[in-house]
């Protein structure tokens, strides 16, 4: 009999690098992700490292982050959540450093966003950090196997280190069906059968991860929306 | 083609080389970065040029020289880089050039900050350059409707030979929404740019493109003309959405992104048992004057809910010409009023009208 995989996030290892596309949705993933984690380990940190995007950053939830014990590590903590400041804290090594705390690292969109991570390189050796590529197949850029490949590869080449795992995110925000999240699943399937890489999580609203086939896979990871305004 | 999901200024460079836009012109500056970013990548692709200027008034002369030339022509800034451009905007009006202007507006005055406003109202209606000219305005509130009226700002620019702007604030620009590429028809009937400067080839006289006249009855019959071509596009241009008007007791007016959060605020109120109604521009310039014609005898008030301080007050006044007292809320700055606040306001108005 097969089982539909529940997710454990203790599999992942300490140190969580979030990339992807655009407007995969990296954020929403990587604070639904820190939320879980929390529910698991006393130290959780949350870094912000989008120094690309002027709007929709991990910042802009950081009280609801720490209300629920999620450590917010952003070069604009303590400023108003929209404000403009385009640097990366120097905290960010202390989580790194520390063998207890796990971390998610929030980056920014594309090869571009992730360009600040070379700096921390000497932290992701292998074994010891996993790189979690969020893929929507409803992104212009990211529709087909190519396109996703790509990505990867310009990302993997800027920041020095392998992506470990795919998560297949994909979405049209509200109206978001099945079909959508079993066309992404499509194709994390042909990326991950050409590159090798493993399908972690398979990333929607629990709506849809609930109605996911049994034998599908990755975990099903149900998240909430929590980056987008409910007028938006 | 089935849907996509696109940011705002992403959807807007799309839509544009779909309606035949093969130019493009700009400076950077945020929150409307990843248009250009969008146009250096896809216009190299489908035989177009991008160029970044030297500066936003290089930018616009670029534009006025490519639309002399018969090209469907964009460029597209933010709130400090569209008023350097309006020196350019103001010629490409006088000369009855088309082409598309895009203004992803930030908080201001001066330079400002990043995050959304609404406060270029007043530089998008009532001109930011000099000289009685008008643009034709069209203020998006989500990214279907930017993309589909970026496809008929193009159109209209060439059928009337005026530019044309599309106003979203930084929020349209940087949200992302699921879109579709619809098959466009044209609502106009274009005719060939014979008036474009595209060389005589010894075949006919020079066409001139030209704003400078020295004898001021020549001046005033070219202001002859374009008032009667306002007139043209105020008639047949003015859009609108009007939203649960029936029963309302108090009507609030509001465009692009604050429209979206007035929509959940009468949603909420609904449920308390307040009735609010909302007209939503969907054109700035002309302003849809005749919605106004329609509020029903239950509402006491009115009200302009901005991301701006009360720019918008004057038309609502104007096109309600009186008959109902005007209130007005708003955020500026890059402040996004909140659906909590606004509800407030509403109650306060509403008690008071009593």
């Amino acid at each position: 009999m097969v089982h539909k995989m529940a997710f454990d996030l203790t599999k992942d290892k300490r140190i969580r690098i979030i990339i992807g596309h655009y407007g995969s949705g990296k954020t929403e993933f990587a604070v639904n992700y820190a939320l879980e984690l929390r529910k698991i380990y006393e130290n959780v940190s949350i870094c912000d490292l989008d120094i690309v995007n002027p709007y929709f950053r991990t910042r802009e939830k950081a009280e609801l982050l720490e209300k629920r014990g999620v450590k917010v590590i952003s070069g604009a903590k303590g400023h108003q959540a929209n404000l403009d400041i385009p640097m990366v804290s120097p905290s960010i090594l202390a989580p790194l450093q520390n063998p207890l705390e796990q971390v998610v690292l929030d980056v920014g969109g594309d090869a571009v966003g992730a360009r600040v991570l070379a700096r921390f390189k000497n932290y992701f050796t292998e074994g010891e950090y996993d790189m979690l590529c969020v893929i929507n197949a409803n992104r212009e850029q990211t529709q087909d196997a190519i396109g996703a490949i790509s990505h990867i590869r310009a990302i993997e080449e800027t920041v020095g280190v392998k992506v470990t795992g795919l998560i297949n995110n994909t979405h049209l925000i509200r109206e978001t069906m099945l079909e959508d999240v079993l066309k992404g699943q499509k194709l994390v399937h042909e990326v991950s059968e050409i590159t090798g890489i493993p399908i972690r999580y398979v990333s929607s609203i629990k709506k849809l991860t609930d109605l996911l086939p049994l034998n599908i896979k990755g975990a099903p990871f149900p998240i909430h929306m929590y980056m987008r305004e409910d007028w938006m | 083609m089935g849907k996509v999901l696109m940011k705002g200024n992403e959807a807007i460079g799309a839509a544009a080389i779909k309606a035949g836009c093969r130019f493009f012109f700009g400076y950077p500056i945020t929150p409307q970065n990843e248009l250009p970013e969008y146009m250096s990548r896809e216009l190299p692709k489908n035989e177009g040029v991008f160029l970044q200027a030297e500066s936003e008034v290089s930018a616009i002369n670029m534009v006025y020289g490519a639309a002399a030339s018969g090209a469907r022509v964009m460029t597209s800034s933010s709130s400090p880089g569209i008023a350097l451009k309006q020196e350019g905007i103001t010629y490409i009006a006088a000369a009855e050039l088309p082409c598309v202007i895009v203004n992803i507006v930030r908080g201001g005055p001066g330079l400002g900050g990043i995050q959304p406003a609404q406060s270029d109202y007043y530089q998008a209606t009532r001109g930011g350059g000099n000289g009685d000219y008008k643009l034709l305005v069209y203020a998006p509130a989500n990214l279907q409707e930017l993309v589909d009226l970026t496809q008929d700002a193009f159109d209209a620019a060439d059928y009337y030979r005026t530019p044309v702007m599309i106003v979203g604030d930084g929020m349209i620009g940087q949200m992302m929404e699921p879109i579709e590429f619809k098959e466009h028809i044209s609502r106009f009937a274009l005719s060939e740019k014979d008036w474009a400067t595209t060389g005589t080839k010894g075949q006919r006289e020079p066409n001139i493109i030209n704003t400078l006249f020295l004898d001021p009855a020549k001046l005033e019959e070219l202001n002859f003309r374009l008032q009667d071509k306002y007139k043209l596009i105020k008639s047949n241009e003015a859009r609108y959405e009007a939203f649960n008007m029936e029963n309302a007791q108090i009507v609030l007016v509001a465009y692009g992104t604050t429209s979206r959060i007035v929509k959940n605020v009468i949603t909420d109120l609904k449920d308390q048992g307040i009735n609010v109604g909302l007209i939503r521009p969907i054109t700035l310039w002309p302003f849809p004057e005749k919605a106004f014609d329609n509020i029903p005898s239950t509402c006491k008030a009115l009200m302009s809910v901005e991301m701006s301080f009360g720019q918008m007050i004057d038309d609502v006044k104007i096109a309600s010409n009186g008959r109902l007292p005007v209130h007005f809320y708003g955020r500026s700055g890059g402040m996004i009023p909140s659906p909590d606040d606004i509800i407030e306001k509403v109650k306060e108005v509403i008690g008071g009208a009593k």
